[in-house]
């Protein structure tokens, strides 16, 4: 296993209190796995992400471990986690393509970025043209400003950026978002290639949007309210979600060729919990159809099959469908 | 009569100081009915906030005109212009970004009392905002009273809509107002937006998403470089896509159950242009757009692709 998350718990200090958007999350991600990482927004996905490699001021390390090719992250530790960022773990954070310093040019950025790094320019500047040229680029955008790119180029870049280093772990947070349909499915496209030819052994690919997902993710963990709900592969996800936020999340989704008048969508009633003080049972209890008085107690995440993890009551003690007996 | 109709309208932005003029629109005509929604679909780039903007009187024209209810709405001043603003509403991408976070959320309710409804009394005027909220299903104990950030983004986004119902609102311009919004509330803004329209309303609904666009609207309108390369009913457009522009962004759609095929040219899905950008400028010159023929009834084709 190449990445392993063991009860990982993060939590923000504000005003009102701890609020912990990551709670008690486990996970693995294989060799050359892209794990989709779903949820909507508020979640904790983002913050899942961010903490792996990047534990800002504000976040708190409440514990859990996270493993890496059988090494130990200091995770909690910000200056600790220097040597492995770029190299065993990279973060392509929400928005960096619009966070390119625009009184740089890109191959300046480069630079700066790979000297604090410890790393000489001249020992991987042919490795990333010849990357850029992989992608479809040309050379050149090294000596353009990022306000001289597009969005999708100046995210292209980003990417070969966070991955010059070939880390075992890129986490990318929202790369398709904001992008216009032919751009995102080129972004999608190159992570999978970009995996194909190992240049990062696992990604984990951060959205909302499950049916990017469902094009390059190899497997899906969907997150509500702060914790894990389910984990499967794509195709079972896809086809066949168990938890009933994850059947609620696709069935309202229109679909090319589904139109008004032929099948009204739905979408979920209510909206998910306040992680100040959240619910101590099922955290999607209060928008589920199915919720019963055992409810009212946190459903653990477990295996109901293998391959496939659900924190759900009604699918690990199998209750029938529609209502309560 | 189209409720809006607009023809030959292009709109020239200055790319760069003493630079040539870009055209972001170029010479689009089309009308909107009563009772119906069209979906504007467009890359970024494509032109298709500059024509809501230009609906919606934020920025003029360059050449051209936009008709509303037989009127040409270039000439409306003062009084006009706000009678104007009775009938058409916009509502767009960014809810959070529309409230003032100082003041409670209802204030937007009451910034359009003092200048259409001066002389309603408080009664009569509770009993118009319970029912432009009962029209957006909103439950009015839910958003009275709540500052904005009590707020989801449905729910703003709700509320903006309702602003718009209290008015004799009779074209809605919807810009990108569901992009933002989580995938479990989208779909009951775009069930809203029908519902809105089966009451009579015009609606233009402006999107890059065609999945969502395809969803809602009645008629469907491909802009790309600020021209139609496309258009005609949603069924025709979606379901027989005779641009091979239109074609490729429906190959570049991500479906849950179906992966990626890959473009008919048997390249990869790259952005294709020299610059790699995905979207050239077009030439300051290339200012007439490809001439638009009928493939079959209700369904325009530019003629390049032809």
């Amino acid at each position: 296993m190449s990445v392993k998350v063991e009860n990982l718990s993060v939590a923000y200090r504000m005003r009102a209190g701890d609020v912990c958007p990551v709670e008690g999350v486990s996970f693995t991600v294989a060799d050359g796995e892209i794990m989709g990482l779903a949820g909507e927004s508020g979640c904790g996905k983002s913050t899942l992400g961010n903490s792996l490699v990047f534990m800002e001021g504000r976040m708190r390390h409440l514990g859990g471990r996270v493993v890496v090719d059988g090494q130990v992250l200091p995770v909690a530790d910000f200056r600790a986690m220097r040597p492995y960022r770029m190299t065993k773990v990279s973060l392509v954070p929400q928005y960096a393509m619009s966070a390119l310093n625009p009184t740089r040019r890109i191959g300046r950025l480069t630079t700066d970025l790979l000297r604090s790094h410890d790393v000489r320019e001249s020992d991987v500047l042919e490795e990333m043209k010849r990357r850029i040229r992989l992608i479809g680029l040309d050379e050149d955008v090294l000596s353009r400003y990022s306000f001289e790119l597009s969005g999708g180029m100046r995210q292209r870049v980003t990417i070969i950026l966070s991955t010059l280093l070939n880390p075992s772990l890129l986490i990318a947070d929202e790369v398709t978002s904001a992008l216009d349909v032919s751009t995102q499915r080129a972004v999608g496209e190159m992570l999978m290639e970009f995996r194909d030819r190992g240049f990062v052994k696992s990604v984990i690919a951060i959205t909302h949007d499950l049916s990017i997902l469902a094009q390059i993710a190899d497997s899906i963990l969907v997150m509500y309210a702060g914790r894990l709900a389910e984990k499967a592969s794509t195709a079972d996800i896809v086809n066949a979600p168990l938890h009933p936020y994850t059947q609620m999340l696709l069935a309202s989704l229109p679909e090319v060729g589904v139109r008004y008048d032929k099948a009204t969508l739905t979408g979920i009633p209510g909206r998910p919990p306040s992680l100040v003080n959240p619910p101590r049972g099922c955290r999607f209890a209060d928008r589920c159809p199915f919720a019963r008085a055992k409810c009212a107690e946190a459903p653990p995440f477990e295996q109901v099959q293998p391959g496939r993890q659900v924190a759900c009551w009604k699918v690990s003690e199998g209750w029938p469908e529609g209502g309560e007996a | 009569m189209s409720a809006l109709q607009i023809d030959n309208v292009s709109r020239f932005f200055r790319a760069s100081a003493g630079g040539d003029m870009t055209p972001a629109l170029r010479k689009v005509s089309f009308g909107i009915d009563r009772g119906e929604v069209v979906t504007l679909i467009g890359e970024s780039g494509s032109g298709k906030t500059t024509l809501g903007k230009i609906i919606l009187r934020l920025i003029p024209a360059s050449s051209g005109t936009v008709t509303f209810e037989g009127q040409d709405i270039s000439a409306f001043k003062g009084a006009a212009l706000r009678e104007y603003y009775r009938h058409v509403q916009g509502v767009f991408q960014d809810p959070f970004s529309s409230y003032n976070p100082v003041y409670k959320a209802e204030r937007v309710f009451e910034l359009l009392r003092s200048v259409y409804f001066p002389h309603t009394g408080q009664p009569t005027w509770q009993d118009k905002i319970e029912s432009a909220l009962a029209a957006v299903a909103l439950n009015p104990g839910d958003v009275l009273g709540k500052y904005p950030h009590q707020l989801s983004g449905g729910q703003q986004q709700r509320l903006l809509i309702a602003r718009a119902l209290l008015l004799d609102v009779r074209l809605l311009v919807a810009d990108e107002i569901i992009s933002m919004l989580d995938a479990s509330t989208r779909v009951d803004i775009l069930n809203l937006l029908i519902s809105l329209k089966q009451s009579g309303l015009a609606i233009l609904f402006i999107t890059h998403d065609l999945s969502l666009g395809n969803y809602v609207s009645d008629r469907t309108i491909i802009l790309r470089h600020g021209a139609i390369v496309e258009m005609g009913d949603t069924v025709k457009v979606f379901g027989n896509p005779r641009h091979p522009y239109t074609r490729n962004l429906l190959t570049a759609v991500p479906e849950l159950h179906k992966k990626w095929q890959p473009p008919a040219d048997g390249a990869r899905s790259r952005p294709t242009d020299a610059a790699g950008t995905g979207h050239a400028a077009v030439p300051a010159t290339a200012v007439d757009p490809p001439r638009l023929t009928e493939y079959e009834e209700n369904h325009l084709v530019a003629e390049e692709a032809a």
